[in-house]
């Protein structure tokens, strides 16, 4: 039991290992998108933009202020999740109540302006984040070798994940926020403070992107462009689970991320277009998605 | 109406003048191919009520089927670009059965998906040239007739077929097809108890403004001489979109204006600023949506008619 259809178990469990950690990272976009989209009916088009400035925040704050990584952990999501907070407050307000679309189209400008911007300030090409010494090692499963911060990235992102999905499935808070997405109106009514939940709820959703930013930093390369063709690919994943599904965006997030990495196995040509056919085929059988109803 | 008339003379005078004015051909011509490819998507967007996020895949591709048959297999100008066209719209095809399945901000991300999907092939799949692209496609002669090497001389070609498919676009959104569209737009579910299949008009729709998208891909890559990846990626739906919605959405001429806008943004102001393009051109989106959603022509229409 070393290889199957002439592939070494080793290589296979070693894609899979790096599709799970791909997926955590769509899962933690997808939700945070998903998040944001059902109390604002807003696609954050910007959800890649602002996984890429924390990313960057965190290369900063090592290179200029001596912020380590498990500072930046905190620090960045909390600067990023500032930031979304100021977009909410200056741009996306005025957009409420007309087409979403309007929405989408306004977040595609906020990525370009700030995807430019980090390229006109930082370059084309990538630096790298050096990887936290406590996590730096490996550990021998026997059957592989399991490098140590990409099995940190999977459980902060699981953890991550189903906490979200706790607190906004099972806590009071949750069900204020759901209650929001179903009548505004009526909860103003009940004394409760909309404007505020909702400028909340895409900070906390840009937040989210950005601790996926700094969590991905020391295992890619920090570029201007990281975001931008990930965005897309979690639209994809998106649409598979059903867009209003918070619990939908956590496992096809992880799942697709393992089917990519099997492809890259497989058939590595296909890889970077496996979840664009699954998410056709889903469409032709099930174009709510996949947990989605409507 | 009579401004629009004095309008349209004073733009068609420009255009039928704009070689001897000292204007590079060239640029015009990307300008105008660019206009065209506005006009399609408007066609679906601005007439039809559905946000491609993904036109570029059908403009790229049949830039690169067309370059691809000229070069590489010696195909003259007009057969390629007919194939050029004839493969965008069967992509339409396929794209739209998929994406017609959902509507509003779901069709934007499924097209945006798709359009994606169609990137990795045209970056993978071997005719394409991968990261180089396709250069230098020869122009050739339009049916062993009219030798089409000179700038001038394909410029009135491509004036010829702008001039086209505009005249095709008010035709088809003044019939009683694109009155359909129209109520669709307005509003699906009254469209759907009187009776009409709306899914087949919408199919039709995004094939139709697939098909002109791939005109316009496949002139520009006759014009210019190459194909290439920028033609397929994502920022050129967004930019098709810009142009659109910067002009006006939902009216005849404000894609072209649109075009004309963004084209020589991009040609004339990279020497000025450098790479700030893209940031400039995401700033003009947001300042677009928050202040001047009609468009300008939209917006001087509504100042006229308040008026």
């Amino acid at each position: 039991m070393t290889e199957i259809f002439g592939i070494p178990v080793a290589v296979i469990l070693g894609q899979l290992m790096l599709g799970l950690v791909n997926g955590s990272f769509y899962a933690m976009l997808s939700l945070g998108l998903a998040v944001i989209f059902g109390l604002m009916g807003i696609v954050n088009f910007a959800h890649g933009a602002f996984y890429a400035l924390g990313a960057f925040a965190a290369l900063l704050g090592l290179q200029r202020l001596g912020i380590n990584y498990w500072e930046a952990l905190v620090l960045a999501p909390l600067a990023i999740g500032a930031v979304g907070i100021i977009v909410e407050r200056l741009l996306l307000r005025r957009l409420y109540g007309l087409d979403p679309l309007y929405g989408l189209l306004m977040t595609f400008g906020l990525a370009l302006v700030i995807e430019g911007s980090l390229h006109q300030f930082f370059g084309a090409s990538g630096q790298s984040y050096p990887v936290p010494e406590a996590l730096a090692g490996v550990i021998n499963l026997g059957f592989m070798i399991l490098p140590l911060y990409r099995a940190w990235v999977i459980v902060v992102s699981i953890a991550v994940c189903f906490s979200t999905w706790f607190l906004i499935e099972r806590t009071r808070l949750g069900a204020t926020l759901r209650a929001a997405k179903e009548n505004a109106p009526l909860l103003q009514a009940f004394g409760v403070n909309v404007p505020l939940l909702i400028v909340i709820t895409y900070g906390a959703g840009v937040a989210l992107a950005a601790l996926a930013g700094v969590l991905s930093a020391p295992v890619i390369l920090v570029t201007s462009q990281m975001g931008s063709s990930l965005v897309i690919v979690v639209f994809a994943v998106v649409v598979i689970g059903g867009m209003g599904s918070i619990l939908g965006a956590i496992v096809s997030g992880l799942g697709l991320g393992v089917v990519e990495g099997f492809t890259k196995v497989i058939y590595p040509e296909a890889s970077n277009i496996v979840v664009f056919v699954i998410m056709a085929l889903v469409l032709v059988l099930r174009p709510a998605g996949l947990f989605g109803k409507e | 109406m009579r401004a629009a008339t004095v309008f349209y003379l004073l733009a068609g005078v420009f255009a039928l003048c704009a070689p001897f004015l000292g204007i590079y051909p060239v640029f015009m011509m990307k300008l105008l191919c660019f206009a065209i490819f506005a006009c399609a998507f408007n066609l679906l967007l601005g007439f039809s009520g559905m946000l491609s996020f993904g036109h570029a895949a059908f403009f790229g591709f049949s830039a690169y089927v067309t370059a691809w048959l000229a070069t590489a297999h010696g195909w003259g100008s007009a057969p390629a670009t007919l194939a050029g066209i004839a493969v965008s719209a069967l992509l339409g095809l396929v794209v739209g059965v998929i994406a017609i399945r959902r509507r509003g901000i779901y069709f934007a991300m499924i097209t945006l998906a798709l359009a994606q999907l169609v990137y990795f092939v045209c970056l993978e799949a071997p005719f394409t040239g991968g990261e180089n692209g396709l250069q230098g496609v020869p122009r050739g002669s339009l049916f062993g007739v009219l030798q089409l090497k000179s700038d001038v001389a394909m410029y009135y070609l491509v004036l010829g077929v702008f001039l086209a498919v505009f005249a095709f676009i008010r035709r088809v959104v003044h019939s009683p097809f694109g009155q359909i569209l129209k109520a669709i737009r307005e509003n699906e579910a009254r469209a759907v108890s009187l009776g009409y299949d709306i899914n087949r008009y919408k199919l039709v729709a995004f094939v139709l403004s697939a098909t002109l998208a791939g005109l316009a891909g496949s002139l520009k890559a006759l014009v210019l001489g190459f194909a290439t990846l920028s033609d397929v990626l994502q920022a050129n739906s967004g930019e098709v979109i810009l142009m659109t919605l910067l002009g006006g959405t939902g009216t005849f001429f404000g894609p072209v204006i649109g075009a004309g806008l963004v084209v020589t943004l991009q040609e004339y102001l990279s020497d000025v600023v450098g790479g700030w393009v893209t940031v400039i051109i995401g700033a003009v989106f947001i300042v677009c949506v928050l202040l001047c959603r009609r468009g300008i022509v939209g917006e001087l229409a509504a100042l006229q008619s308040r008026r």
